[in-house]
């Protein structure tokens, strides 16, 4: 395929930073943690030259709580950290789904719990797609693979934000940010404009009652509802937009349709497994894998797909964890509606390096019904 | 969305005979407050709205609320505003005015919410020069959890966690807010006022304004705290609560402007 787009070499982090300003984000508020400095360097770089905000915050408590209120002016805003710094973000998190507002976050993973490490992680899966926060919150939740897939996705991020007014997070790992490849600086086909984003905003954001012209009754976003019965009506729109979101599943599979065993596996632990499964392939091995790239809403209707395309196949959850995302890989595939299929699971401890070779064994013993848990 | 009432229905507006010497600011919801009797964020209300008014900068101004007794004080204005989490309004504050440079936004916490969990999204504000304006309420005790220990209560004040008195020791001392602001570069106008007697609601009034004039001028932040009674978990009447602002807590809280880039 020709391709006669330029390229630069950037880090999937500054990726993130470009593709958040292409997107028309203008307001970022971040606390230096790594692996995921190059985002609020990159950002603090791009943003004054396009009349927008950065703000270095005195932690990421203050981060999100500073994300908040830009999102309640409507304005296209993010943050990114790591680790720890997620965890201090989930008060503002929990706030931001109960007022329904459009947050974009990053969270390019390090090894947990606690400091942990600055390696790459998927420890945070639990935390990313089940909430994290106190509360009934549901979080939309990407996971690049790719430093083309950081730029691409931020425009994804906050599409998705603005639609649902929902928080979107961007799940990547030390791997995903800190990898170096040719990104193409083009919007993807389905991005949102900066206009669109404020065309969706306009009906609820706070901006001063006089942009809305005299006479205009005064707006309020909150999360509070004390009154009897108010809290459960909130909640119930709430089960109804997470309902919607569920259409937002996306998922990539390759080399699926003859194999034996099918590989679960997102993130930086995909691009190894892909390695491996190629490697596999050119010794006759009939194996396939199957990518979420969205992990909350997770694609368990594609999952299930493949298990009836193919009665009898197993499946492999590989992930640098000690077992998260094959709970909703077996949740998807239980029962009848998931042909009864086996799941087998191996898991990379935090902060090592995947490679194709390591996971080469493993695939192999799932192939005969025999799991290598890690 | 927002339920607050438009202000002065025009039944109550005057009469061809009448003339009309009081009104209420347009800024302020013509509602019943839930604060109790005595409470002095009726006082502080009315004037943050008044000085709105005279400012005319009601249909760009934006309200940060905090969490405690004054959770609810949007409902009380007639202005755009918006939940922050505990302590985090002043953070919140600086997310919304940098996303809308031409809004004016200001804050409204009490001693808990500012002082004690949100004393770092207060500083930093503060010390980025954020043009935003906030207004801290102290009166020495948690008043929606029912008056337990703020970092603002008095040595040996009586709370319901300090119930042999607060000890400097182990419990530590009343801290002096005001004095903190007034120390940090990017503060513009730092002022402690009580609302205690008509002479110091007075000169409350005029440190708001100022305090909201800072913001205005692009001059830095604004701060303004404002000594309060609470005669319900000061276990007094309203009259004996306005005496411990005099007696008690002024000496502890001296009244006065400690930063003004104003006349600069």
């Amino acid at each position: 395929m020709s391709d006669t787009v330029a390229r630069t070499l950037i880090k999937g982090n500054e990726a993130v930073a470009f593709g958040a300003v292409d997107a028309g984000c203008r307001c970022y508020f971040g606390y230096p943690i790594t692996p995921q400095n190059e985002i609020p360097e990159t950002m603090s770089r791009l943003l004054p030259a396009v009349s927008g905000h950065y703000v270095q915050a005195e932690s990421e408590v203050a981060a999100a709580s500073m994300l908040l209120g830009a999102c309640a002016a409507g304005v296209p805003s993010m943050t990114s950290s790591s680790g720890c710094g997620i965890s201090l973000m989930q008060e503002a998190l929990s706030y931001m789904n109960g007022s329904m507002l459009p947050a974009v976050l990053v969270n390019m993973a390090r090894g947990g719990p606690g400091l942990g490490d600055i390696g790459p992680s998927q420890g945070d899966y639990f935390q990313a797609v089940k909430g994290g926060g106190h509360g009934d919150h549901r979080n939309i939740v990407l996971a690049p693979a790719t430093a083309q897939e950081c730029y691409d996705f931020m425009f994804r991020a906050f599409a998705l934000a603005f639609t649902y007014a929902n928080p979107v997070m961007v799940l990547g790992d030390a791997i995903v940010g800190q990898i170096k490849e040719p990104v193409r600086r083009t919007p993807p086909a389905d991005a949102l404009s900066p206009a669109q984003l404020e065309a969706l905003a306009a009906p609820w954001r706070v901006e001063g009652r006089g942009k809305r012209g005299p006479g205009a009754a005064p707006r309020l976003i909150k999360s509070v509802y004390l009154a009897e019965g108010a809290l459960a009506a909130r909640n119930r729109l709430l089960q109804d937009k997470y309902e919607a979101m569920r259409a937002e599943a996306r998922s990539l599979s390759y080399n699926v349709d003859d194999a034996d065993l099918v590989v679960v596996a997102y993130g930086s632990i995909a691009r190894a497994v892909r390695s491996t499964l190629r490697a596999l392939r050119e010794q006759g091995v009939a194996v396939g894998l199957f990518r979420p790239v969205t992990l909350y809403p997770f694609p368990d209707e594609a999952l299930r797909a493949l298990a009836a395309a193919r009665p009898g196949r197993r499946f492999l959850v590989i992930e640098q964890n000690l077992g998260q995302m094959v709970e909703d890989v077996r949740l998807a595939l239980f029962g009848a509606a998931g042909c009864g299929a086996e799941v087998l699971w191996h898991g990379l401890m935090p902060g090592l390096l995947a490679n194709a070779q390591m996971l080469e064994e493993p695939v192999r013993m799932a192939l005969a019904g025999k799991e290598i848990r890690s | 969305m927002n339920s607050s009432s438009m202000p002065t229905p025009d039944a109550l507006r005057p009469r061809d005979d009448e003339r009309l010497v009081f009104d209420a600011p347009a800024s302020q919801a013509d509602r019943p407050t839930h604060y109790c009797p005595g409470c002095h964020h009726g006082i502080a209300h009315r004037l943050v709205a008044e000085v709105l008014d005279e400012l005319n900068v009601a249909d760009r101004t934006i309200l940060v609320a905090s969490v405690g007794c004054s959770a609810f004080s949007y409902d009380y204005f007639t202005v755009d505003a918006l939940e922050a989490q505990h302590g985090r309004a002043c953070a919140v504050a600086t997310g919304v005015r940098r996303a809308n440079p031409g809004s004016v936004v200001f804050t409204y916490q009490g001693d808990g919410d500012m002082a004690a969990i949100g004393l770092a999204e207060s500083v930093h504000a503060a010390n980025r020069g954020e043009l935003i304006t906030a207004i801290f309420i102290n009166n020495t005790v948690y008043g929606m959890t029912g008056g337990q220990m703020a970092p603002t209560t008095l040595i040996g004040q009586k709370t319901t966690t300090t119930p042999e008195g607060r000890h400097l020791l182990g419990e530590g001392g009343p801290l002096r807010m005001t004095e903190l602001m007034a120390g940090l570069d990017g503060v513009a106008y730092a002022e402690r006022c009580a609302l205690d007697s008509v002479k110091h609601v007075r000169a409350a009034k005029k440190a708001l304004r100022n305090a909201f004039e800072v913001q205005l001028r692009g001059l830095g932040f604004g701060f303004v705290e404002l000594l309060s009674g609470c005669p319900t978990n000061w276990h007094m009447t309203p009259q004996a609560a306005n005496r411990r602002i005099s007696e008690e807590m002024i000496p502890v809280f001296p009244l006065g402007v400690t930063k003004n880039l104003l006349d600069k």
